[in-house]
C-alpha cells in the first residue's frame, strides 16, 4: 500500500518522523540512486559508495525537504552534488579526478581487440568534460527533459540544449576519429 | 535531438547500467535506517547502544572517517558540536552580503557550492532569516554536503584561516608577475621627453598586503609603485562642469630621500561620478569555476563580493552570468538588476570543478554583452578568476589579440583576481590593459567592498579612454629625471600623438598619480657627469633664458601634455599644463610620496640612499589626513610589518 503513495507524500511523512515511510522511500529509490551514480562516475564500486553515503545522509537532508520540487528532481540534485563532492575530494587528495578517467587509462593500457559497447561508452564519456558528462547522464541516462535536467543542475534550459549540442559535436568528432583509425 | 544516432548509441550504453549489488543495497538501506534513527526526524530519538560502522569498507576515506567520529560521539556531544557550528556561523554574519536576502531564497532549495568548510553562506543565512535551531543549521537544506557543514566542528583549523606559522614561508607558487626593471635616471639633454600611459589598476597593492599579512616580503617583481599609489583615495581638485573629464594638478616639492633633488607630483582627478544621472549598465560576470577556484579565498569570496556589488546596481541595469570550466555555460541570461533573488540564486549555484577554458568563456561573454548593449548604455565584462588559464588557450597572445579586437565594439573588460598560488598576474594585466579595463586583486571582503561598492562608478564607468601622459623637461631647470613606477606602461615618444596606440582609461572619479624625481643642473646629486663637449648646448639654453624665451620669474621645469579620448571616440584631445614650482604642497602629495617610498623600499631601489622604513613610516603617519576608511593607517601598519620582516 505504501508503494503506491507518491514520493512527495512519503518524503513529507518521513520528514515528520514516520519511519516506515522513510524505509519505503529509500527502498524504492536505491536503484535509481545507484544507477545515476554509475552514470556519473562510470565505476560500480564508486557508485555503491556514493549510494551508501547518500542513503546515510538522506534523513539529514530530508529536513530540508520543502516539497517545492518533485522528489525525484530533488533526489537527482542530491546525487549530482554528492558526485561532485566526491570528485572534489578525490581531486584534493591528488588522485585522478574521476572514475571515467581511470577507466579510460585502464582501457588504453589493455587496448584490447574487443571494442564492445561498454568500451565505447568509456571512451566516449572519458572524452567529455565533467559538465557535459553530468548533463548526458541526466538527459540520456535518466531520460530527463532538458528543462528537468536544468532544474537538477541549476542551469537554464538553454544551457542544457547548448551542452547537448556540444556533446553531439564531440561525438561526431570521435566517430570521425574512429573511422580514420 | 535524442533521435540522433550518436545519442541513441550513447543512450543505449548508459541505459545498460549494471544491476545494483544486493548486498551493497542491504547495507546501504541499513545505514539509512540507522541514520534515520539517529536523526532528529525520528520521533523516538535513539538510546540504543552505538551501532557498528564496521560494515563500511575502509577505503571510504574522509567521509566515513568524519561520520565514524560523529557516530562515536553520539547524540549529546554532536548536539554540542552543532551548537558551536551555529556559534561560528553567528560570528560570520558581519561579513555577509546577503543580509537582506528576500525570503524567496530560502524557499527555493538552491545548491550551494560546498567548498569544504569554506562556504559560510548557508548557515548564517538560515540564522538571519528565521530563528533556526542549531540542528537546522547543521542541516543544509539543499542537500549538498553535510561534510561542508561538519568540517568546522571536527577541526576548526580547517576553516580557511591558516594559523600564522603555517604561512611564514612564501608558498610555492606558479604566479607570474608583470614588471620591468625600475626606470633609470635619464639625462634631460639626451632624452628630454618622457611618455607613458596612465594606469588605474590597484592589484599590486593588494598583492603586497596579502604577502605581508602572510608573513613574508612580496616578490619585488610583484610591486608596481603606480598601482600602490592608485590604491588610495586622494582628494585632488576635480574638474569643473564643462571642462575636460579630468583635471591635472602639478606640485613640485623636496624629495624626502635626497636633499639634492625635487619631486614632481602629477595628479589627475577624474570627474566625480554623477551618481544620479549615470547611464544604465550591462554587466556580464564571467566567472571562473575551474577546480582551482575551490578555495575559501576564491569562489566563495567571489560570490560574496559580487553579491555586495549587486546592492549598488539600479533596476535599469542588467546582469548576466557566464561560468567557464571545462565547457562554458550561460548560468544566468541577461536579467534586470531588480531581480536580486534570481541573480543571487544563480550566483550561489556556481560550483568549482573542471579545468579552465577561458577563451571559450570569453567569447560567450562578449557575445552576451554585445547583445545587451543598447544606445547610450555601458557594457562591461567582469572577469573573475584566479588566473589559471591553463587549458583551452594554447596561445595567450591570441587571447589578448581577441580582447584587443573586441575593444572596438565598446565592451570593456575588467579583471578581478582572486586567491594566490596560480595567479597569472601577467595575463590578468594584459587582458585588462587590452580590454580597456582595470585589474584589481581581491583578497578580502573589505577589499571587495572598496573595489566594487565604494568605487563602483569608477570601476564601471569610463570617462576618458587612452589617456597618455607626456612630459618634456626643460634642460635649463632639470638636468636629470626619473619616473617612479609605470615601468610596464612606458610608451614611445611618437606614440603620444598616434591615436591608434592604446593606453589606459580613467573611470569616473578615478585619481591617477605619477611622481618624477628631478635634479637641477649643477646639483651635487647629479648622477651623470657633464659632457665635455656639451657646453655649447648649455650656453644656448642660457641665452634663451636670458632673452626671455623661458621666463625667469616662474621658471618652467617642464611641460606636461595629456592626450585622451572621450569614451568611444577615435580622435584624441590635448591638455597642456606647464610644470612650475611654488604651488602649495598638500598632505595628499606628501602621503603619495611616502607610498612611493614604500614601493621603492620593497623593490630594493638604489635611489633611496639611507632613507629607510623609519622615515617612510613617519612620513606616511604624519600625512594620514582624514583617512575616513582607514586605508592610510593600514598602509602605515603594513610598512611596520615590512620593516620587521625585512630585518
Amino acid at each position: 500500500m505504501l508503494m503506491e503513495t507518491p514520493d512527495e507524500n512519503l518524503a513529507l511523512a518521513a520528514a515528520s518522523g514516520d519511519r516506515a515511510a522513510f524505509a519505503a522511500l529509500v527502498t524504492r529509490h536505491y536503484d535509481r540512486i545507484f544507477a545515476l551514480g554509475w552514470r556519473l562516475t562510470g565505476n560500480k564500486a564508486e557508485a555503491e559508495d556514493l549510494a551508501q553515503d547518500i542513503c546515510a545522509a538522506l534523513p539529514h537532508r530530508l529536513r530540508g525537504w520543502r516539497a517545492e520540487a518533485r522528489f525525484t528532481t530533488w533526489l537527482y540534485r542530491v546525487v549530482v552534488n554528492a558526485a561532485h563532492d566526491a570528485r572534489r575530494r578525490a581531486a584534493v587528495r591528488n588522485r585522478a579526478a574521476d572514475g571515467w578517467g581511470d577507466r579510460e587509462i585502464a582501457r588504453q593500457d589493455a587496448m584490447a581487440e574487443d571494442r564492445a559497447a561498454q568500451d565505447w561508452l568509456m571512451a566516449a564519456m572519458a572524452q567529455l568534460p565533467v559538465e557535459l558528462r553530468d548533463t548526458v547522464a541526466l538527459v540520456l541516462g535518466e531520460e530527463l527533459t532538458q528543462a528537468e535536467a536544468g532544474l537538477v543542475l541549476g542551469l537554464s534550459e538553454g544551457t542544457i540544449a547548448w551542452r547537448m549540442s556540444e556533446v553531439k559535436k564531440r561525438l561526431r568528432a570521435m566517430a570521425a576519429e574512429e573511422a580514420k583509425a | 535531438m535524442t533521435r540522433d544516432p550518436d545519442f541513441e548509441k550513447l543512450k543505449a550504453a548508459l541505459k545498460a547500467a549494471p544491476a545494483s549489488d544486493p548486498a551493497a543495497k542491504v547495507a546501504a538501506l541499513a545505514r539509512a535506517m540507522d541514520a534515520y534513527e539517529d536523526s532528529a526526524l525520528s520521533g523516538q530519538g535513539s538510546n540504543d547502544p552505538p551501532r557498528s560502522t564496521a560494515d563500511r569498507q575502509p577505503k571510504a576515506g574522509f567521509a566515513s572517517g568524519v561520520r565514524k567520529m560523529l557516530n562515536a560521539l553520539k547524540l549529546k556531544p554532536v548536539l554540542a558540536a552543532t551548537t558551536s557550528a551555529a556559534a561560528l556561523a553567528v560570528g560570520l554574519i558581519v561579513f555577509l552580503p546577503q543580509s537582506e536576502a528576500p525570503p524567496e531564497r530560502l524557499a527555493a532549495p538552491t545548491p550551494v557550492a560546498p567548498a569544504p568548510a569554506a562556504a559560510p553562506e548557508p548557515a548564517p543565512e538560515a540564522i538571519m532569516t528565521r530563528k533556526a535551531t542549531p540542528a537546522e543549521v547543521a542541516a543544509p537544506q539543499d542537500g549538498v554536503a553535510d561534510l561542508a557543514m561538519e568540517a568546522p566542528v571536527v577541526e576548526p583549523s580547517l576553516s580557511g584561516l591558516p594559523a600564522p606559522d603555517q604561512r611564514a614561508l612564501p608558498p610555492e607558487s606558479a604566479e607570474q608577475f608583470a614588471n620591468a626593471d625600475a626606470n633609470p635616471v635619464q639625462v634631460t639633454r639626451d632624452a628630454p621627453v618622457s611618455t607613458f600611459s596612465v594606469d588605474v589598476d590597484t592589484a599590486s597593492y593588494a598583492f603586497v598586503r596579502d604577502s605581508l599579512m602572510g608573513g613574508y616580503l612580496p616578490d619585488p617583481e610583484a610591486v608596481r609603485v603606480e598601482e600602490m599609489l592608485n590604491y588610495f583615495p586622494f582628494a585632488y581638485p576635480a574638474p569643473d562642469v564643462g571642462e575636460a573629464p579630468f583635471r591635472p594638478t602639478v606640485t613640485v616639492m623636496p624629495t624626502p630621500w635626497n636633499a639634492g633633488t625635487r619631486l614632481v607630483h602629477i595628479a589627475l582627478q577624474g570627474r566625480l561620478p554623477e551618481i544620479e544621472a549615470r547611464p544604465p549598465l550591462n554587466l556580464v560576470f564571467l566567472i571562473d569555476t575551474s577546480g582551482s577556484m575551490d578555495d575559501p579565498n576564491k569562489l566563495p569570496l567571489l560570490k560574496q563580493s559580487l553579491a555586495l556589488m549587486l546592492g549598488e546596481l539600479r533596476p535599469a541595469d542588467q546582469v548576466a552570468i557566464v561560468a567557464y570550466a571545462g565547457s562554458a555555460g550561460e548560468v544566468l541570461p541577461p536579467t534586470p538588476a531588480s531581480e536580486r533573488a534570481t541573480i543571487l540564486a544563480a550566483l550561489n549555484r556556481l560550483d568549482a570543478g573542471g579545468s579552465t577554458a577561458g577563451a571559450e568563456g570569453l567569447t560567450l561573454a562578449y557575445r552576451l554583452a554585445e547583445s545587451m548593449t543598447a544606445a547610450g548604455e555601458v557594457s562591461r565584462i567582469l572577469l573573475a578568476t584566479d588566473g589559471d588559464f591553463n587549458v583551452g588557450i594554447d596561445d595567450p597572445e591570441g587571447l589578448e589579440a581577441f580582447v584587443a579586437r573586441k575593444r572596438s565594439t565598446g565592451v570593456y573588460l575588467s579583471v578581478l583576481g582572486f586567491g594566490r598560488g596560480t595567479l597569472d598576474d601577467a595575463v590578468m594585466q594584459s587582458l585588462a590593459q587590452n580590454g580597456n579595463g582595470t585589474a584589481a586583486y581581491i583578497d578580502t571582503l573589505q577589499e571587495a567592498r572598496k573595489v566594487l561598492v565604494d568605487q563602483l562608478t569608477g570601476v564601471l564607468f569610463p570617462i576618458a579612454d587612452d589617456v597618455k601622459i607626456q612630459v618634456e623637461w626643460n634642460p635649463a631647470q632639470v638636468a636629470e629625471y626619473r619616473l617612479i613606477g609605470y615601468e610596464t606602461r612606458a610608451l614611445r615618444r611618437e606614440d603620444f600623438n598616434n591615436d591608434a596606440v592604446d593606453a589606459g582609461d580613467i573611470g569616473a572619479g578615478h585619481a591617477v598619480t605619477a611622481l618624477y624625481e628631478v635634479t637641477a643642473p649643477g646639483s651635487p646629486a647629479l648622477l651623470h657627469d657633464p659632457l665635455r663637449y656639451g657646453a655649447v648646448v648649455a650656453d644656448a639654453m642660457a641665452d634663451a633664458a636670458a632673452t626671455g624665451a623661458i621666463a625667469e620669474d616662474a621658471p618652467e621645469l617642464g611641460f606636461l601634455r595629456l592626450r585622451y579620448k572621450a569614451p568611444r571616440e577615435t580622435v584624441s584631445a590635448l591638455i597642456e599644463v606647464p610644470i612650475v614650482a611654488g604651488t602649495e604642497v598638500t598632505q595628499d602629495a606628501r602621503f603619495a610620496t611616502a607610498i612611493a617610498g614604500f614601493g621603492q623600499l620593497l623593490r630594493g631601489s638604489v635611489y633611496l640612499g639611507d632613507w629607510g622604513w623609519d622615515q617612510a613610516i613617519d612620513l606616511a603617519e604624519a600625512n594620514r589626513g582624514e583617512d575616513r576608511f582607514g586605508y592610510r593607517i593600514e598602509a602605515v601598519n603594513l610598512m611596520r610589518l615590512a620593516q620587521s620582516l625585512a630585518r
